[in-house]
């Protein structure tokens, strides 16, 4: 990796640290960050809210100066080249940020008309997501749907084509086939080789990118593919169930044998100490008063390794 | 009133607006103590249903009880039997811990006594007894959800609205706000929650699942994934709002 010339990479951070004042009182929201993003790469930052996924986008798009440290944005310094920046990466903000008295069109019209381009020009770009709103170009979009406002600033946000585009939780309070949907056009845009960041808070979610940095409390836990972060987790994993599975996960946490145990959809996953086996784990199980007691040692999934590194 | 063991019983409630009908004759009984899941897509009614239950939107027609009394006639009692939380508002930033408690149980009518005793027992469960007169503001996010979720509880209410209450939540205070759900009804509390986590509907003794201002589906968590044949919950959620027409 460090043998490739910095024109690979559409992102660079570099020991980025910022803090906020809150009161008397400073609040640290970076910690000595760094990654690179690979051009036409989809990278994720994955973590819950508070952890600095919009601090460190908001740095990168020039919104937000760090205390701390550089970075490039497709080649160019967030600080001294800012106005570069400006013209070259497209930012979808957490928050919905078009002109609600404006209309679909309207909206779409004016972030082209900023960017000394038309729509026409780069028509083919958000062709396949603008055909799904067309039908209410006329409509204001504070009178759009949530999904349809969501479409239409990805649609402004790329319509000068960006060479980067950030996208700072689109899919949060977005319900689980909104989500997949949106997750089918960032497959797209990817082909048409555009480099894309996006925060999420939902851990599932990291398995569609291809590298994602998870972050808590303003830290990178860990890079990696997300097959490369499942691959890291040396640990024994257990799924174990029961009929009664609330008192079930109260006796798994009390056994000698076990570093963790946390519910994990319709199982709870144990997390074995070192030095100890399935089999040692099930002799004690299967003498807990719960029924059929049923054990299945499992890969560990992207939330167990976040839960496991927040530990350090 | 006789006793019931229904927390909520509803009966073709209905709701328009104008033309719109965003909740559509829907049907459903929660048994006090129960864990209920109230899943459904962006758009599909479970605000405006909820909001309904909670006594703070009039019905187009139906009927149902919350907590024994009547969404129509009886919605101040509603309101003063129930707890609320969301993740949207819930708890005053900037206000102290100690403030918020207080606040809240002098808007539930609860006696100094009560407020002084309660509040210095929950301050010792959540282990903030150190932060008590800090500004909620200052608080991380799954210290406020915590707090917030012990203080829609506070008036010992017969039932709790939980509208998507772990969104953005790290995983690991996630589950231990769970684990507060599971206490609460274990102490006779009905949960009324949603969520757009599909291994949280897992942890429902039942789920119902709206489509176009429906309710299209309704059992265990267990018998809903034999039922659609789906090895998750998620599956099944997507089988059945993928058939939605409507959009939000």
């Amino acid at each position: 990796m460090s043998q490739t010339s910095t024109s690979d990479r559409a992102i660079i951070a570099d020991n980025i640290h910022k803090a906020y004042s809150a009161g008397k009182d400073k609040v640290s929201a970076l910690q000595d960050v760094s990654f690179d993003v690979n051009r036409g790469e989809l990278f994720g930052l994955i973590g819950p809210d508070g952890a600095g996924k919009t601090s460190l986008i908001r740095i990168l798009t020039t919104l937000l100066l760090s205390d701390q440290g550089s970075a490039k944005v497709d080649g160019f310094d967030v600080v001294t080249d800012y106005k570069e920046i400006r013209k070259r990466v497209g930012y979808m903000p957490g928050k919905f940020s078009l002109y609600q008295d404006l209309t679909v069109e309207e909206n779409l019209e004016f972030f082209a008309s900023i960017f000394n381009t038309t729509i026409e020009k780069n028509y083919d770009l958000i062709k396949e997501i603008y055909v799904q709103i067309e039908p209410f170009k006329k409509r204001r979009a504070g009178k759009l749907s949530g999904g349809m406002k969501q479409k239409l600033a990805l649609c402004c946000a790329l319509i000068h084509k960006p060479s980067v585009l950030f996208l700072d939780e689109p899919t949060t309070g977005v319900d689980a086939v909104s989500r997949k949907e949106f997750w089918d056009m960032l497959k797209k845009l990817k082909e048409q080789e555009i480099t894309i960041l996006v925060s999420t808070p939902y851990m599932d979610e990291a398995g569609l990118c291809d590298r994602v940095a998870l972050m808590q409390n303003g830290k990178i836990l860990s890079i990696n593919t997300p097959e490369g972060i499942i691959d890291s987790f040396s640990k024994t994993l257990i799924a174990v169930r029961s009929k009664k599975m609330f008192p079930l996960l109260g006796a798994l946490k009390q056994l000698p044998e076990i570093e963790d145990a946390y519910p994990f959809g319709e199982y709870h996953h144990v997390v074995l100490k070192d030095g100890h086996n399935v089999e040692e784990l099930q002799n004690q199980v299967l003498k807990l008063p719960f029924g059929k007691i049923e054990l299945i040692p499992v890969r560990a999934n992207i939330e167990d390794c976040f839960m496991d590194l927040m530990k350090y | 009133m006789a006793y019931s063991d229904k927390a909520i019983s509803v009966e073709k409630l209905t709701k328009r607006f104008g033309q719109f009908t965003a909740v559509d004759e829907i049907s459903f009984e929660v048994t006090r103590g129960e864990i209920f899941g109230f899943l459904g897509a962006n758009g599909a009614g479970k605000t405006t249903a909820m909001r309904m239950l909670c006594g703070l939107s009039m019905p187009t027609s139906g009927k149902a009880t919350v907590a024994g009394f009547d969404v129509f006639k009886q919605n101040e009692q509603i309101k003063r039997n129930i707890g609320y939380m969301s993740q949207k508002f819930s708890l005053y930033e900037d206000l102290t811990i100690k403030e918020n408690i207080r606040f809240y149980g002098g808007i539930y009518g609860k006696s100094n006594k009560f407020i002084k005793e309660k509040t210095e027992e929950l301050l010792k469960q959540l282990h903030m007894q150190d932060e008590a007169n800090k500004l909620v503001g200052s608080l991380p996010l799954g210290w406020k959800q915590k707090l917030a979720f012990s203080v829609s509880i506070f008036h010992e209410p017969e039932i709790v609205f939980l509208d998507e209450p772990t969104g953005g939540v790290d995983p690991v205070t996630r589950r231990e706000f769970w684990n507060m759900i599971y206490l609460a009804a274990e102490r006779g509390i009905t949960v009324f929650v949603t969520t757009h986590y599909m291994d949280e509907a897992e942890y429902c003794n039942r789920v119902s699942i709206m489509v176009d201002g429906r309710i299209d589906a309704l059992d265990t968590p267990k018998a809903l994934k034999e039922k659609f044949n789906a090895q998750s919950m998620d599956e099944v959620f997507l089988k059945l709002a993928r058939n939605a027409v409507r959009g939000e």
